[in-house]
């Protein structure tokens, strides 16, 4: 074929998501906060919820999340992502409300907000990226950290007499009578993107069908708070992260 | 048809009046003394009437950031607490006002500082008007002195929160919030359609259509140039709030020799004062600010030629006393009496100490 032929609509295989806008992305080289935000696009759009979808955006490195996806946003306050979209569902039960939160947004300073949304069963989607390390503040300790993981606020490596234990917050919303859908995915291979969108898309359906809070954890790469390069990232993701937070379905009543 | 006119606490009030005002929503976490306010509401489930959303939060931060979120989508949201619950408050307070959402908060003030005492103060004066979060914003700030006012003031608060997009707080206390007196109560009014507030308030994150631009809220800039701008834009906000929406209540005070400055309970106190000094012959007038954000200044200034000395009574250790004295540019003496701790004084107390500052 020739490039004419190529480019004939009817040959197309893949675009650009259409809620996807044109600014460019101030996320890093083999970050996976790309890949979900597009997977986020996609599913939106599939499900024909661009006009009803209010995303909430947290502090950390998505913060812009709104700069890249074509829908209302609101951007909360640290941590308190989970209560900002409690309001706007139950203000509006007919839209599709989402959080997108970090490690540290999600985990540590908005702990009690995580858990209260999850536990009344709030009918919304909490999108989880868990990277293990604070991006946007230049590196710091996550509460999802590994042991003898070396950040900017842990250089020796996190030890737990000073810092405590990697916290499996996923596990512990598995507890809660409120949450439909927990799940782990990741986005590093072309498989385990298209499972995270099916399980996303499954999150998403919950929502709307009122079945409670669904938590989608990506287990996530951070090159640049790492000091790899994407590829050593995904590997030392495979070889480091997945044995302490496994993939796959930690609950689901949907 | 007769007037209804019903005898309940201040915070009863509240409750009421914000179902009948057609707010849309209410967060909230116990604490004493303004839990009335959340018992009230959850008691008449308005969510069966008026679609109300009533929910109790898991503490003051999620309360508020829920109002952030329902604000955010052009409803008419409100929270309440007590002084410690305002402090914690005050981190959304400030990105509230940063992303310029509408919405009222009531603090219904007892003693601290820390966990102080339930019993009433006006110690927060400062956290309310001078700031209290962070960064260079204002919030609108009614102090009502009657139980009737807590009721009229919820709509007063609503409207001048959507009409500037700014946060406005109703800063009573726990004598206002506890104490019974009879009120009528505003007409039920209907709760905004999704049509009308997708209308009215243009900004609001209702879900994107086709033809718009994302509505984005957010108090985030990065670009220091930008975040100039928006400051100066809240900014001129602020100077077309204090020259429009200044509201003050002058008792006895045309032919008044001496002034006592009030707001909120300790008005109430000082109404009595005046009564009191006129009795003995002493020119004694009121006046208290309703308005305590944007301060009644200019009107206040008019006294710095008339009067020969100025009490302001607060129950704080003088608060409101630095605003007084800048508006009469010290001219006049002014002096301040005030009980802390949640003492509440009588006003024969506050009498005796108007004398022996001012008559001798």
């Amino acid at each position: 074929m020739d490039t004419k032929e190529i480019i004939k609509p009817e040959n197309l295989v893949y675009q650009k998501p259409r809620l996807m806008n044109d600014n460019p992305m101030h996320y890093c080289p083999g970050c996976s906060h790309g890949v979900v935000h597009k997977i986020v696009a996609e599913v939106i759009d599939e499900m024909g919820l661009s006009e009803k979808t209010i995303g909430v955006a947290p502090v950390g490195c998505a913060v812009f999340a709104y700069n890249y996806l074509d829908i209302d946003w609101i951007e909360a306050a640290h941590g308190r992502a989970p209560a900002v979209a409690t309001a706007a569902k139950r203000l509006n039960p007919d839209k599709m409300v989402f959080t997108y939160q970090g490690d540290g947004d999600l985990a540590a300073i908005g702990t009690a907000e995580t858990i209260h949304a999850c536990n009344r069963g709030e009918n919304i989607v909490i999108v989880f990226i868990n990277n293990a390390i604070y991006g946007m503040t230049g590196g710091q300790m996550a509460p999802t950290t590994l042991l003898d993981m070396k950040t900017a606020t842990c250089p020796y490596g996190r030890n737990v007499a000073l810092n405590g234990y990697p916290l499996k917050i996923s596990d512990l919303l598995v507890q809660l009578e409120g949450t439909c859908l927990i799940t782990r995915e990741t986005v590093h291979t072309a498989a385990a993107i298209r499972k995270a969108k099916k399980m996303l898309r499954k999150a998403f359906e919950n929502a709307m069908n009122k079945k409670g809070t669904s938590v989608i954890e990506f287990v996530s790469t951070c090159s640049s708070g790492w000091k790899m390069t994407p590829d050593q990232s995904n590997k030392w993701m495979v070889e480091n992260m997945l044995p302490m937070y496994p993939l796959g379905v930690l609950k689901d009543k949907s | 048809m007769p007037e209804e006119i019903k005898l309940m606490k201040g915070n009863e009030a509240i409750a009421y009046a914000a179902i009948r005002y057609g707010a849309d929503g209410y967060f909230g976490y116990p604490i004493t003394p303004q839990s009335e306010i959340m018992e009230t509401l959850m008691d008449e489930m308005p969510w069966e009437t008026t679609g109300m959303v009533v929910l109790q939060a898991e503490s003051e931060v999620a309360a508020i950031n829920m109002v952030y979120g329902g604000a955010a989508c052009g409803k008419a949201v409100m929270t309440s607490s007590s002084s410690p619950g305002i402090s914690l408050k005050l981190e959304g307070i400030s990105y509230m006002a940063g992303a310029e959402l509408p919405g009222l908060i009531v603090n219904v003030m007892r003693g601290g500082p820390g966990l102080g005492t339930i019993q009433p103060s006006q110690a927060d004066y400062f956290q309310t008007v001078k700031g209290g979060g962070h960064g260079d914003y204002r919030l609108i700030t009614l102090a009502p002195a009657s139980v009737q006012e807590m009721a009229d003031h919820v709509a007063l608060a609503f409207d001048l929160s959507f009409k500037y997009r700014n946060p406005a707080m109703i800063l009573s206390d726990g004598v206002i919030g506890q104490m019974m007196e009879k009120v009528k109560l505003p007409e039920q009014r209907a709760r905004r359609t999704e049509d009308q507030v997708r209308q009215e308030q243009t900004w609001a994150t209702l879900g994107k259509p086709d033809n718009r631009k994302p509505n984005i809220i957010t108090s985030l800039e990065l670009d220091s140039s930008v975040m100039e701008k928006n400051n100066q834009r809240f900014q001129a906000k602020y100077k077309l709030i204090e020259e429009n929406e200044v509201i003050y209540e002058e008792i006895n005070c045309e032919d008044a020799e001496y002034l006592i400055v009030a707001f909120g309970s300790a008005a109430r106190i000082s109404q009595k004062v005046v009564d009191l000094a006129r009795a003995e012959g002493i020119k004694v007038g009121l006046f208290r600010p309703v308005t305590l954000w944007p301060f009644p200044s200019k009107r206040l200034n008019t006294y710095k030629d008339k009067v020969k000395g100025i009490l302001t009574m607060e129950l704080n250790a003088g608060q409101m006393i630095e605003d007084v004295k800048l508006a009469v540019e010290c001219n006049v003496p002014v002096e301040h009496y005030g009980r802390l701790g949640g003492i509440v004084p009588s006003p024969t107390e506050v009498f005796e100490a108007f004398k022996s500052t001012f008559i001798k």
